[in-house]
C-alpha cells in the first residue's frame, strides 16, 4: 500500500502551468526517485507536498486518508521529511542543538539538551549515521552535515523523507556511504523520494522512476527496465547522446607542457607533488580523480591564479607562461572556465553581456576612441548568446538570474571566444542540465577538432571517459597514471583513483 | 513599481526629518514654520543665495561623485577630507610656485595640481589595502588626521604669508594667491565660479567612466566579484589601487576648487580639516548615498545638501536660534537617509525573495508549459 499518493495534481501560475495532471505515489520501504530538468515541477511537486503552495486541482492521500496540508510544521507534524540541498544548519551550534532547535523542550523553559544527545546517539547507532552529537557544526564536513540533516528528520520521527539533491555536493565516497544508510532506511519500513539528475545515481538507488518533463509526468519506469539514454530521453523530451561523438583527429604538437608541477595547497600541505603532462593540440587530456586531490591547484597554477613551488615549469605553445600574469597568459591563446561557476567563472551582478565581455573587453573591437562601442559589444554577444543556444530573455538579463546550465554556457561562449590555442576546462557541466551538458560537451569536442588543446578536469567520471583521448588519474596530488582512452574502463580508472596502482609488467 | 518605492523612500526620510526639526524648533520656541520658510529662502530665496547654494554643492558633488567609484569597486573612501586637503595644498604651491603664468594656462594647471594631490593622498591606501591587506576605512580616516597636520604644519611653516610673520600675528594662512588663478565666474554679476561647472561635468566624466570604458568596466568588474575578475585576466590589485586613487583625485580637485573660488583667494586653517572643507569631505558620502552611489544622481542630492547647508545658515540667523539647532537638523536628515538606505536593501531583497519563490516553474531554462502548448 503507499504511504503517499498524490493524485491529478495541477498547479497553475500566471502564465504558466507547472504542475499537470500528476500522480506520484510512495510505498513504504522504497526509494521512489523524482527525475527532472531544473524546472520541470519537481520543486512545485515537493513544495505541494509540504504544503507551501495548494494544488488547484488534485488530491494528496497520506496514510490513506486525504489530507489538506497548509504548512510545513504540519507535514513535519505529519511525519513527513526534508533534507535540503543547501543545508540548514546554524553552524555555531552543535548537532544537538541543532536537531533541538525548533522543538519544544521537555523541561520547559530549560533546554534538555542531554535528553536530545542521548536520543541522537540512539538514533545514530540505529541507523549508522555516526553522528556526534556534542560537535559543533562547522567542524563538520559536507557529508556530516548531511547526516545531520537527515539526523533532524529522523529525530521528528519521519516516516517519508524527501532528499532533494543529496549528492551533489558530496564525494562518490560519502555518495556510497549515503545510499547505505538511505538503505537501511527502507529496510525498516520508510519511505523515500530521492530527487536527482545523475542518472547513474538514480539507477543505483530507485526502485522506481517517475519522470518529469515541463510539468507533466513523461513516464513511470523502473531501473530494471530502463536505461540511462532512455531516462535522459525521458528528462529532455529527445535523444539525447550522453557519451559524445569523438572522431578521430590528427594530435599536433604539445601545446601545453607542465613539467614537474608542484604546488602548495591553502593549508600548506603540498597539494601537487611533481606532477609532468603534455597536451597536444587537438586533444583532450582528461584529469580523473576524486576532488581535493590537487585538480584544482593545477588548473588555478596554469592560469596564473596560483604560484607554484621553485622547480616548476609551464609552457604555452613553447612559452614559459610561469613569470606572466593571468592576461598575458590569455594574450598567448589561453582560455579558462573555472570550476565554481558562480564565484570565478562569472560576475553574477553583470549582465550577460558584459559576462561575455569579460576576458576580451578591451580589444579593438569592442572600443573606439577609448569608449565602449555598444553597437559591436550587442553585436558580438547576441551572435554567441545564439551560436551557444543561451537561453535569456534579453542579453542585458543579469546574469545570476539564468540556470546554471546557461550561465555555464556563457562562460564556455566567452572562453571559447578567438579560438583559444590551450583551454582549461574545470568541471564544465557540473549541476548543469542534461541537455545543456550535451551540449557542452559537443562544443568541447568541436574545439578539439579545431586543434585546441584541452585539459579537461572533472569528478563526472562519465564526463571523462566520454570526452577524453587520454586520462590522467591524480591522486593525493600526483598523477598515478596516464592512460589511453581505449584502455580506460570505469573499473581500472575508479581503482587508480583510489589510489590503486597494479604493478605494471 | 519597486524604482518608484526606492525613489520614495528616502525623501519619506528626509521628510521625517524635517518634522524632527520642526519638533527641536518648538522645544526651544521658535516657530518651525518661520524655520521652514527662513531655510527656503535662505538656499533659494534670490540668485545669489541660489549660487551661494551651487557653491555649497560643489565640493559635495565633487567628493560624492569620487566617492561613487570607490563603492562601485567595493572599496570605501572615508579620505575626502585628506584628499581635499591634499589637493588644496599642492595646487596652493603651485600656484605660489608659478604665479605669473597667464590665466587661460594657471586656472587648468592648478586644477590639475588639485587633482594630483587628491590621486596621491588616494593611492596611498589603495595601495596599502591592495598590496598589503590595510583595511581601506582605517588608512583613509588616518590620512585624514595627517593631511590636517601636514596643513597646520605648512601653513603655519614654509607657505605662510610672510607679511603674517613681518606683522607677527603669525595667522597660519598663505599670502594672497595669484589673480591669474582665480577661477572666473560663468554668471555675469553672480557670485558663481567655473568650479560649480567643473563639478558638474566631472561628475558626468565619472558616469561615463564607470559605465562607457573598458577602465571602470573593470573596476564594475572587480567589485562585483574580485575572483571572476582575476580569473579573467583583470588585475584586481591594480584596479583597487586606481579606483582610489580616481576617488581621491575628485576630491582634491574639490580642495583646489575651494581655494581659487574661495572669496579670500588664499588657504586659511584654523587647525581642523572642518574649518577649510566645511565637511566636504564626510558631507560628500552622504550625498553620494543619498544618490544612490550613482554620480548623476550625486549631482541633485549633492545641491540638495548644499541648500541645507545655506539654508540652515539663514534659519539661524532669522530665528536666531543657537548654531547647534541648524547643525542637528542637518544630522537629523542624514541619519534618516542614510538608514533609509539600509531600509531600501532590506525591501528590495524582500521584493525579490518573494519573487524568486514564485518563479520556480518559469525559470528561463525551461519553456513552462503554455495552456495549449504541445506536450
Amino acid at each position: 500500500m503507499s504511504m503517499l499518493e498524490m493524485r491529478g495534481i495541477t498547479k497553475r501560475f500566471p502564465g504558466v502551468i507547472a504542475n499537470q495532471d500528476v500522480d506520484f505515489d510512495v510505498r513504504a520501504g522504497e526509494v521512489h526517485t523524482l527525475l527532472g530538468e531544473n524546472g520541470a515541477g519537481k520543486s512545485t511537486l515537493m513544495k505541494i507536498l509540504f504544503g507551501l503552495y495548494q494544488p488547484d486541482e488534485g488530491e494528496v492521500i497520506w496514510q490513506g486518508s486525504p489530507a489538506t496540508i497548509t504548512s510545513p510544521s504540519q507535514a513535519i507534524e505529519a511525519g513527513i521529511g526534508m533534507v535540503h540541498q543547501h543545508f540548514m544548519l546554524v553552524p555555531t551550534l552543535t548537532v544537538a542543538e541543532n536537531v533541538a532547535l525548533g522543538l519544544s523542550s521537555g523541561r520547559a523553559p530549560f533546554t534538555d539538551l542531554d535528553a536530545v544527545s542521548e536520543r541522537i546517539r540512539e538514533i545514530s547507532d540505529q541507523h549508522g549515521l555516526s553522528v556526534d552529537p556534542s560537535v559543533d557544526v562547522w567542524r563538520l564536513s559536507v557529508g556530516e552535515r548531511q547526516r545531520v540533516e537527515i539526523m533532524k528528520a529522523l529525530y521528528r520521527q519521519a516516516e517519508l523523507l524527501v532528499l532533494d539533491e543529496p549528492t551533489a555536493v558530496l564525494t562518490p565516497q560519502e555518495v556510497d556511504d549515503l545510499f547505505e544508510i538511505l538503505r537501511r532506511m527502507t529496510d525498516e519500513g520508510r519511505g523515500l523520494i530521492f530527487i536527482s539528475h545523475k542518472l547513474h545515481e538514480v539507477m543505483a538507488l530507485s526502485d522506481r522512476i517517475t519522470v518529469l518533463r515541463n510539468g507533466r509526468v513523461s513516464g513511470h519506469t523502473t531501473p530494471g527496465e530502463t536505461s540511462r539514454e532512455e531516462l535522459a530521453a525521458m528528462m529532455v523530451g529527445r535523444a539525447v547522446k550522453l557519451t559524445p561523438d569523438r572522431p578521430p583527429v590528427e594530435t599536433g604538437d604539445s601545446r601545453l607542457e607542465v613539467r614537474s608541477l608542484s604546488v602548495q595547497g591553502d593549508r600548506g600541505t603540498r597539494a601537487v607533488d611533481d606532477v609532468s603532462f603534455d597536451v597536444k593540440g587537438g586533444e583532450i587530456l582528461g584529469i580523473a580523480g576524486v576532488s581535493g586531490n590537487g585538480q584544482r591547484e593545477i588548473a588555478e597554477t596554469i592560469a596564473g591564479l596560483r604560484t607554484p613551488l621553485p622547480g616548476s615549469s609551464v609552457l604555452l605553445d613553447g612559452t614559459d607562461v610561469l613569470p606572466m600574469k593571468t592576461k598575458q597568459r590569455r594574450d598567448l591563446g589561453l582560455a579558462y572556465v573555472p570550476e565554481e561557476r558562480m564565484k570565478d567563472g562569472a560576475v553574477g551582478d553583470f549582465s550577460v553581456s558584459e559576462n561575455l565581455i569579460l576576458v576580451n573587453h578591451d580589444t579593438a573591437e569592442f572600443t573606439s576612441s577609448g569608449l565602449f562601442n555598444f553597437d559591436a559589444i550587442r553585436r558580438h554577444c547576441s551572435e554567441l548568446v545564439e551560436r551557444f543556444a543561451v537561453k535569456t530573455p534579453t542579453i542585458d538579463t543579469p546574469t545570476s538570474s539564468l540556470s546554471g546550465g546557461n550561465i555555464q554556457k556563457v562562460i564556455i561562449a566567452r572562453e571559447l571566444t578567438g579560438n583559444p590555442g590551450v583551454l582549461i576546462a574545470s568541471q564544465p557541466t557540473r549541476g548543469v542540465d542534461i541537455g545543456s551538458a550535451e551540449y557542452i560537451h559537443e562544443q568541447l569536442i568541436a574545439q578539439r577538432d579545431r586543434g585546441t588543446a584541452t585539459l579537461l578536469i572533472s569528478e563526472d567520471l562519465d564526463e571523462v571517459l566520454g570526452l577524453s583521448d587520454r586520462i590522467a588519474v591524480v591522486f593525493e596530488g600526483r598523477i598515478v597514471a596516464i592512460v589511453d582512452a581505449d584502455d580506460a574502463t570505469r573499473e581500472n580508472i575508479g581503482l587508480l583513483m583510489a589510489g590503486v596502482v597494479e604493478p605494471t609488467g | 513599481m519597486k524604482r518608484l518605492l526606492g525613489a520614495s523612500i528616502p525623501l519619506l526620510a528626509a521628510l521625517i526629518a524635517f518634522l524632527f526639526g520642526a519638533v527641536m524648533l518648538l522645544a526651544i520656541g521658535a516657530s518651525p514654520w518661520e524655520g521652514l520658510k527662513a531655510l527656503l529662502d535662505g538656499a533659494f530665496g534670490s540668485a545669489d543665495r541660489l549660487a551661494a547654494t551651487a557653491i555649497k554643492a560643489t565640493p559635495l558633488v565633487l567628493v560624492g561623485a569620487g566617492i561613487t567609484i570607490a563603492f562601485r569597486t567595493s572599496v570605501v573612501n572615508i579620505g575626502g577630507e585628506g584628499q581635499i586637503v591634499a589637493g588644496a595644498l599642492l595646487s596652493t604651491s603651485v600656484a605660489l610656485a608659478v604665479p605669473d603664468l597667464p590665466a587661460i594656462i594657471l586656472v587648468p594647471v592648478v586644477l590639475v595640481a588639485g587633482l594630483i594631490g587628491g590621486a596621491i593622498v588616494g593611492a596611498i591606501p589603495g595601495a596599502l589595502k591592495a598590496y598589503a591587506s590595510v583595511n581601506e576605512i582605517l588608512s583613509t580616516i588616518m590620512l585624514n588626521i595627517v593631511m590636517v597636520q601636514l596643513m597646520n604644519y605648512l601653513l603655519r611653516g614654509p607657505l605662510i604669508d610672510p607679511l603674517e610673520v613681518e606683522a607677527g600675528t603669525r595667522i597660519p594662512q598663505t599670502e594672497r594667491l595669484s589673480d591669474n588663478a582665480t577661477l572666473p565666474n560663468i554668471v555675469p554679476g553672480v557670485r558663481l565660479h567655473l568650479g560649480v561647472l567643473i563639478a558638474v561635468l566631472a561628475a558626468i566624466a565619472v558616469y561615463v567612466l564607470l559605465w562607457r570604458t573598458p577602465t571602470g568596466f573593470r573596476l564594475r568588474a572587480v567589485g562585483h566579484s574580485p575572483d571572476a575578475a582575476k580569473a579573467a585576466g583583470i588585475n584586481v590589485k591594480r584596479n583597487i589601487t586606481t579606483a582610489l586613487a580616481l576617488s581621491g583625485s575628485l576630491g582634491g580637485l574639490a580642495g583646489a576648487i575651494l581655494v581659487f573660488g574661495s572669496e579670500g583667494q588664499r588657504m586659511v586653517t584654523d587647525g581642523s580639516s572642518a574649518g577649510f572643507t566645511g565637511s566636504a569631505g564626510f558631507n560628500g558620502i552622504v550625498a553620494a548615498l543619498f544618490g544612490g552611489l550613482h554620480p548623476l544622481w550625486t549631482i541633485p542630492s549633492s545641491f540638495l545638501f548644499g541648500a541645507l547647508l545655506t539654508g540652515a545658515t539663514n534659519l539661524q540667523r532669522v530665528l536666531q536660534v543657537p548654531a547647534p539647532i541648524a547643525i542637528a537638523i542637518n544630522g537629523i536628515v542624514v541619519i534618516f537617509v542614510v538608514s533609509s538606505g539600509r531600509l531600501r536593501e532590506k525591501i528590495d531583497r524582500m521584493l525579490e525573495a518573494r519573487a524568486e519563490f514564485d518563479d520556480t516553474p518559469s525559470t528561463p531554462e525551461t519553456p513552462a508549459v503554455v495552456e495549449g502548448a504541445q506536450s
